[in-house]
């Protein structure tokens, strides 16, 4: 459990040595932070087997690490170098790492949803014992596509667990005013998949739901729907805080500050002050690490341009 | 005033003067607008007539549709041109087709915005430039605005007219500064000359008109020429009339465009000319485009993959002195 917790603030800690570096502008990609949501990327990646799959999203950096995706490779793709994840190519919103199993992210939402999909299918047909995760936020549940892949992987018990982060936003505008008064894991159980919903920030309270949808999914009872509840702190996209805009009510934010998941599984940990201190300084170090290697790879060369637009 | 400012004044007057003017798209009404083109219609006018929709690209265009077949005048933001791209089949199989599929019973007075292009570092799924894929969808009017004067009288003509219209801004226009005359005649289907001139015709649109007029005074300057500029404005119809007066003129082509090459909207420009001003061409026309590839992250590889000022130039003076100038 002690090694979740330290995955969890492995994660915050480099969000924020993002934000801190992105006023630099050598770094111009687009950064949607996981900042308050790494309960979910921890406790869904690290019940995952390396051969299991994820998709993610444009909030992708918290999946990519926790699934256990390289973190100098990561860096060196927010400044577009060559050592990047996937080349200088993609930038923050397009992440992979195959090794680690981490599918790919892109940013057009809903995006990934029937890829990931489709890989489950894939997973099925060869009878690997692997399955893949989607992520997904409230936002992505309103495209057409996640209805169309929800429906499918129901009719097919492909081994696919769809694991929704409710954190009540799409940019500005709140899921109140986007959706009707409901449980949005209901929908999903009403399209046939078992359906189970939880506080995202509890790391105790996601672990056993992410068990209990692995079990089924593993014994061919998936899909598996998971709705979990959380928070994004900063803003939706970029380095900053954005609460002076006044699209969320006063006081929202700090009410889930208040149930900060790195703060809840220290308490319910007991992990104290001197053995953090001593997590913070390694966490610290392998960050500046692996922020120095990065930067020490080239640019991507021009000659390469057209390299991969066909096999 | 601003572009933003611009289209969002063509807003309001519209919305003001004929109540069934409505707006739908994702995060217009409360916040405003991601460029803040709707700011403070959602004050004015209400959430009944500035909707903020839910993340769903293909019922925002879609729902556009029946709202207009309703009776309303809808006019739906896309955030983006790639996001567009989710809308597609009712842009294309419903919007455009069905006032001529129903033999004319419905109108469908729509207009469907969105901005596109490069602007920093956003890679090859927020890049992209559509307008040459829906220009060539017959039932579309396609505009585009390269300037607040053009964005206001464009957009509120676009309002005005029954016919759908793919209406195209650029990412990196929204906070261009330019003088709005609102009482002045534009008319948005003539191509405008951003500059008179007598040997060389560049034709262009959206921001790369900005980008070209940054390249003129090298270009005439090495090659001793002056240089007309003309803003085509509507893709769709095309100002034919003001291409061959001016081709007539000069004589000489070059389509300056930022999406990519092969299939590219400047193919069909130049096409246009080889078939109907053949006798007053001099030279072979040269056209200036994106790479036929994704937009690259790396910003150093993003801006070689796209026409700029200075690729602009440097290829205009090459063809010029290999073509007699
Ligand atoms: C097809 C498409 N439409 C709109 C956008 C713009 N956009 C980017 S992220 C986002 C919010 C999505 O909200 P949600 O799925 O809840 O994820 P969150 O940002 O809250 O993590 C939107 C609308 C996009 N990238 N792609
Ligand atoms: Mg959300």
């Amino acid at each position: 459990m002690k090694v979740l917790w330290r995955e969890m603030l492995r994660i915050r800690r480099f969000e924020e040595m993002v934000a801190s570096q992105y006023a630099e502008q050598e770094m111009r990609c687009p950064v949607h932070l996981s900042v308050g949501q790494e309960a979910i990327a921890v406790g869904v990646c690290s019940q995952l087997e390396p051969e299991d799959l994820v998709y993610s999203n444009h909030r992708a950096h918290a999946h990519y690490l926790a699934k256990g995706g390289d973190m100098t490779a990561l860096i060196a793709e927010f400044y577009g170098l060559e050592n990047g994840c996937v080349g200088g190519w993609g930038g923050s919103m397009h992440l992979m790492d195959l090794k680690a199993g981490f599918a790919g992210s892109t940013p057009i939402v809903g995006g990934t949803v029937p890829i990931a999909t489709g890989a489950a299918w894939a997973q099925k047909l060869k009878q690997s014992s692997a399955c893949t995760v989607s992520f997904l936020g409230d936002g992505c549940f309103e495209e057409g596509g996640v209805a169309e892949s929800l429906n499918f992987a129901a009719l097919h018990q492909l081994p696919i667990l769809y694991v929704l982060e409710n954190n009540l936003y799409s940019v500005y505008t709140p899921l109140e005013k986007r959706q009707p008064p409901r449980e949005l894991y209901k929908v999903a159980e009403a399209m046939g998949l078992k359906s189970l919903k939880g506080f995202g920030n509890d790391l105790e309270e996601v672990l056993p739901l992410v068990e209990q949808a692995l079990k089924w999914i593993r014994s061919g009872e998936g899909p598996v729907f998971l709705e979990l509840s959380t928070y994004r702190w900063p803003e939706h996209c970029g380095p900053n805080d954005d609460d002076h805009l006044g699209y969320r009510p006063e006081g929202e934010l700090q009410r889930w500050q208040a149930r900060c998941p790195i703060q809840l599984a220290q308490v319910n940990l007991g992990i104290d002050e001197i053995e953090r201190s001593q997590i913070e300084a390694e966490v610290k170090q392998e960050i500046e690490k692996c922020w120095q290697q990065a930067l020490e790879g080239g640019i991507p060369k021009a000659e390469n341009m057209e390299t991969n637009v066909y096999a | 005033m601003l572009y933003r400012e611009a289209l969002n004044l063509a807003y309001h007057e519209a919305m003001t003067a004929d109540e069934s003017v409505v707006t739908l798209g994702e995060d217009v009404g409360f916040y405003g607008g991601s460029y803040r083109v709707t700011e403070k219609l959602y004050e004015q006018f209400g959430a009944h007539r500035v909707i903020d929709t839910p993340i769903s690209e293909q019922s925002i265009v879609g729902n556009a549709v029946g709202m207009a077949i309703g009776g309303l005048r809808p006019v739906a933001e896309i955030m983006t041109a790639n996001f567009a791209l989710l809308a597609f089949d009712q842009i294309i199989n419903h919007m455009a087709k069905l006032p001529y599929m129903s033999n004319g019973k419905v109108q469908l007075p729509i207009v469907v915005r969105f901005p596109q292009g490069v602007s920093k570092q956003l890679a090859a799924q927020h890049s992209e430039s559509y307008e040459q894929m829906l220009a060539a969808v017959p039932g579309l009017i396609v505009l585009t605005a390269s300037t607040p004067q053009a964005a206001y009288h464009g957009l509120k003509k676009a309002i005005e007219l029954d016919d759908p219209v793919i209406f195209i801004e650029h990412e990196l226009l929204y906070n261009k500064k330019g003088e709005v005359d609102t009482q002045a005649r534009f008319d948005p289907f003539k191509a405008q000359i951003v500059k008179p001139g007598n040997n060389i015709t560049l034709v262009s649109y959206l921001k790369m008109v900005d980008d070209v007029m940054t390249a003129v005074p090298e270009i005439e300057q090495q090659l001793g020429v002056s240089c007309e500029v003309i803003d085509l404005n509507s893709l769709n119809p095309i100002d034919t009339d003001t291409l061959k007066t001016s081709l007539s003129k000069t004589g000489r082509l070059v389509m300056v465009e930022e999406d990519h090459k092969t299939g590219g909207y400047g193919a069909q420009i130049v096409s246009w000319a080889s078939e109907h001003c053949f006798y007053e061409l001099d030279a072979p026309p040269l056209r200036i485009a994106g790479l036929d590839t994704p937009i690259p992250y790396n910003r150093t590889l993003e801006l070689a993959s796209i026409p700029t000022p200075d690729s602009i130039a440097q290829q205009i003076i090459q063809w010029g002195k290999q073509n007699g100038l």
